[in-house]
């Protein structure tokens, strides 16, 4: 089971490495990490993907609420948040397929940001099943490359 | 200025308590002589000699110097167990650093409050390959509760006052601030801060009236209830409301090897200690106990045995001031977060409602709030003491222990090495008060037993310390005897020698067929020499130093051991075919337990 936590950080030095370290060293996965900063430049928020059972959520959730550095930390579970990633992918394509592949991204209101003789840059952003979609219907074609923000989260509220 | 003390640097307006322009290193002693520290041991080195340069002006702090960095941080930890209050350590950039890993490692596991301050190379340095240059902060971040490099001068007097209320609330651990030297050797006018301002940091626990209710309830139905207490309890400073508790409930108590002390074992609640090598009837009590409330634990491994059927068909409670603690290794029925000593002192307070006054006994069975229990339990201690095979002239490692309770009337604080002299220490003396059994647990570090006993005996000169310890435990840090003798501190070693790694030579005999690898601390050639050579040793160290053969001997020279005014090493001839006993496999349950024999058993995948 994955899960995706909201967690403010101080924006202090070497805070990354305890993030970092306390998934290794508990052996706890991490499938996606993102950091970034806040409206407050004091902290930085970070958004982690973690995979496992509940006890495994538990123990990661109380042992980076542990983590001196750690300000606050919110699960999300699927209503509570809305989520996004971006990804840039560099496509294959030929003659015949280039118009194939535009039709898709339009489709997925996908970017082309970069347009050679034989490849396109695409930015795309979306949830999990819209990107891995995307993903699969680009394969055929060719990825050559492919770089990927991580999921970044932002929790609902009803002001 | 530098050496000054909290009243000779008048604030210059009510809210700003600001000193005189100093260096980073002089504002680093005042800080450290604000959170009253009185002994630091320190080794200096090129990156953190500025720093002993302030400590000489020091008029509150007396410096020690250990002969090997590990030796300082183990001693500042026995200072710690013994106190409560933060040990102090200090070291050089790189290697000084890296040979505290351990030490900080050690406290990390058994909890306990360390200041660990480390030289840095000054900062255009870090990165480049300087000398002595180790990323330290990077190096201990797993090992610590929390750590800090030290970016600007004026940090030092907050990071400071940070490191020592994180390392003491809470469970309490190890803190590492790495300076690096050009923030040492800075001017500035240091601001001291009234209030520690953590946002991510709160170690206020108190638990909730309904649990606690809730607890009084399982009491209420309990037929066969177990206290299982350890170290959190003495971290907690809770030992005189865990007492107040048992006795107003009537629950028989075990304690882990944490935990000893906290309750006092010669009491007829006492059950002594659990888990591998603690007592049968304690095991079994926890293990087939309907209710179990413990108490400031983390279910370790050596205490469970295999985790799924550790005191399987009881209720567990758990209080505990660490939320991580909680199912982690065990699930259970009711956590109750909270620090220890609140949660006993308001259930003592409730059962004090409910008309549950303090009452004692000389026996356990004359306590009638579970008679069928403490009738059982009792017939399992019969059953069950700790026991050996007494020898005529041998001195049998267990006899030497019991000896030195008797003649210490049980009053000394001990420390120990690591392997099976730490275990028989624990079963064979026994202790009444919290704080007097200081060990390393978690963590399990050979060497800790003399720099231990120095560091409590540095914090308590009027109490008798002894190291009971191994001849390979106490090899690994021989080279405190030097900080022993030039100090005059009167630490005292008690080795049960038997030329052999002990622990693992037990583990050859029941799970290698008793292949010996590597296990022999002797020399080889010659069999019948005593090696090292310990008499020797000491006297080039400067202590005085006895050998003990024959059981005749023995009281005597201990006792002028005990006598001696200044640091001693007894050194007592123990033969090496004792295990101890009992001795549950790792992996297995109470059931399995080994009480007597010498049968083999098949090397599992535990450790």
């Amino acid at each position: 089971m994955r899960h995706t936590l909201s967690v403010l950080v101080e924006n202090k030095f070497g805070v990354l490495t305890r993030i970092a370290g306390m998934f290794s060293g508990r052996g706890f996965n991490i499938d996606t990490l993102n950091v970034g900063p806040t409206m407050d430049p004091a902290t930085s928020r970070m958004t982690i993907v973690v995979r496992g059972d509940d006890a495994v959520l538990e123990q990661v959730t109380k042992q980076l609420r542990k983590l001196v550095d750690v300000i606050e930390l919110q699960d999300f579970s699927d209503d509570q948040s809305v989520d996004r990633e971006l990804v840039l992918l560099r496509v294959c394509v030929a003659p015949e397929t280039r118009g194939e592949v535009m039709q898709i991204c339009d489709i997925f209101r996908a970017k082309i940001i970069d347009v050679q003789r034989h490849n396109l840059s695409i930015e795309v952003t979306g949830d999990d099943s819209k990107i891995s979609k995307f993903i699969f219907l680009m394969e055929p074609f060719g990825i050559s490359d492919l770089t990927r923000t991580g999921k970044i989260a932002l929790a609902r509220k009803a002001d | 200025m530098s050496h000054s003390t909290s009243s000779s640097h008048p604030a210059t307006h009510a809210a700003v308590d600001r000193g005189e322009p100093m260096s980073g290193a002089d504002i680093l002693v005042t800080c450290l002589e604000r959170e009253g520290v009185d002994t630091i041991f320190a080794y200096p080195g090129g990156a953190s000699m500025h720093m002993h340069q302030a400590l000489t002006r020091s008029k509150t702090i007396r410096t020690l110097l250990p002969r090997h960095e590990q030796g300082g941080g183990f001693s500042a930890e026995g200072y710690a167990r013994v106190t409560g209050k933060a040990g102090v350590v200090m070291a050089t950039s790189g290697p000084g650093a890296t040979n505290l890993v351990t030490c900080i490692a050690d406290a990390y596991l058994d909890s306990i409050p360390l200041i660990a301050i480390t030289g840095q190379v000054p900062q255009h340095m870090i990165g480049k390959g300087a000398f002595q240059e180790t990323d330290v902060f990077s190096v201990t971040a797993q090992v610590v509760k929390h750590n800090y490099l030290v970016l600007d001068v004026n940090d030092i007097p907050r990071i400071v006052k940070e490191a020592f209320h994180i390392a003491q609330t809470g469970r309490p651990g190890p803190v590492l601030i790495d300076i690096p030297k050009n923030i040492q050797q800075a001017i500035t006018r240091p601001v001291f801060p009234a209030e520690v301002h953590l946002r991510g940091y709160d170690p206020i626990r108190r638990a909730d009236d309904v649990a606690l209710n809730e607890l009084i309830g399982l009491i209420g139905q309990a037929k066969k209830p177990m206290l299982y207490v350890g170290g959190g309890v003495i971290s907690g400073e809770a030992s005189a409301a865990l007492k107040e508790f048992a006795l107003r409930t009537q629950i028989p108590v075990a304690s882990t090897l944490m935990g000893i002390g906290c309750f006092p074992e010669t009491h007829p609640l006492s059950l002594r200690w659990l888990g591998m090598h603690g007592t049968v009837y304690a095991n079994n009590a926890v293990n087939e106990a309907d209710l179990l409330i413990a108490v400031g634990v983390r279910f370790d491994d050596r205490v469970t045995g295999k985790i799924s059927e550790f005191a399987k068909h009881g209720t567990i409670v758990h209080i505990e001031i660490d939320e991580s603690e909680i199912n982690k290794n065990k699930h259970v029925r009711l956590p109750i977060l909270s620090d220890v000593k609140d949660a006993l002192v308001r259930l003592n307070h409730l059962l004090d409602r409910a008309g549950k006054k303090p009452l004692d006994h000389a026996e356990l069975t004359q306590f009638d709030a579970f008679p069928e229990w403490y009738k059982q339990i009792a017939e399992w201690r019969d059953a069950f003491p700790f026991t050996y095979d007494d020898t005529p002239d041998a001195i049998q490692p267990q006899y030497a222990i019991e000896l030195l309770y008797e003649l210490t009337k049980g009053e000394a604080i001990i420390t120990t090495g690591v392997g099976q002299h730490q275990m028989w220490a624990g079963q064979y003396y026994k202790f009444d008060e919290p704080r007097t059994f200081v060990t390393s647990a978690g963590l399990g570090s050979m060497g800790f037993g003399y720099p231990a006993a120095i560091g409590a005996k540095v914090a308590h000169p009027d109490k008798q310390v002894v190291d009971i310890d191994g001849d390979g435990s106490f090899l690994m840090n021989v080279q405190e005897l030097a900080l022993a003798h030039i100090e005059k501190i009167a630490a005292k070693a008690l080795i049960l020698n038997n030329q052999w790694l002990g622990m693992v030579v037990q583990w050859e005999d029941r799970f290698y067929n008793s292949n010996r690898g590597h296990t022999f601390l002797g020399d080889p050639d010659d069999l019948n020499r005593i090696y090292p050579n310990y008499i020797d040793i000491c006297k080039g160290f400067g202590v005085p130093c006895e050998r003990v053969i024959h059981k005749k001997d023995l009281r005597a020279a201990m006792q002028r051991m005990l006598d001696s005014k200044e640091a001693y090493v007894l050194d007592v001839m123990v033969p090496y075919t004792e295990h101890v006993l009992p001795m549950i496999p790792s992996g297995a349950t109470y059931k399995d337990v080994i009480y007597k024999g010498r049968q083999k058993l098949e090397a599992g995948s535990g450790l």
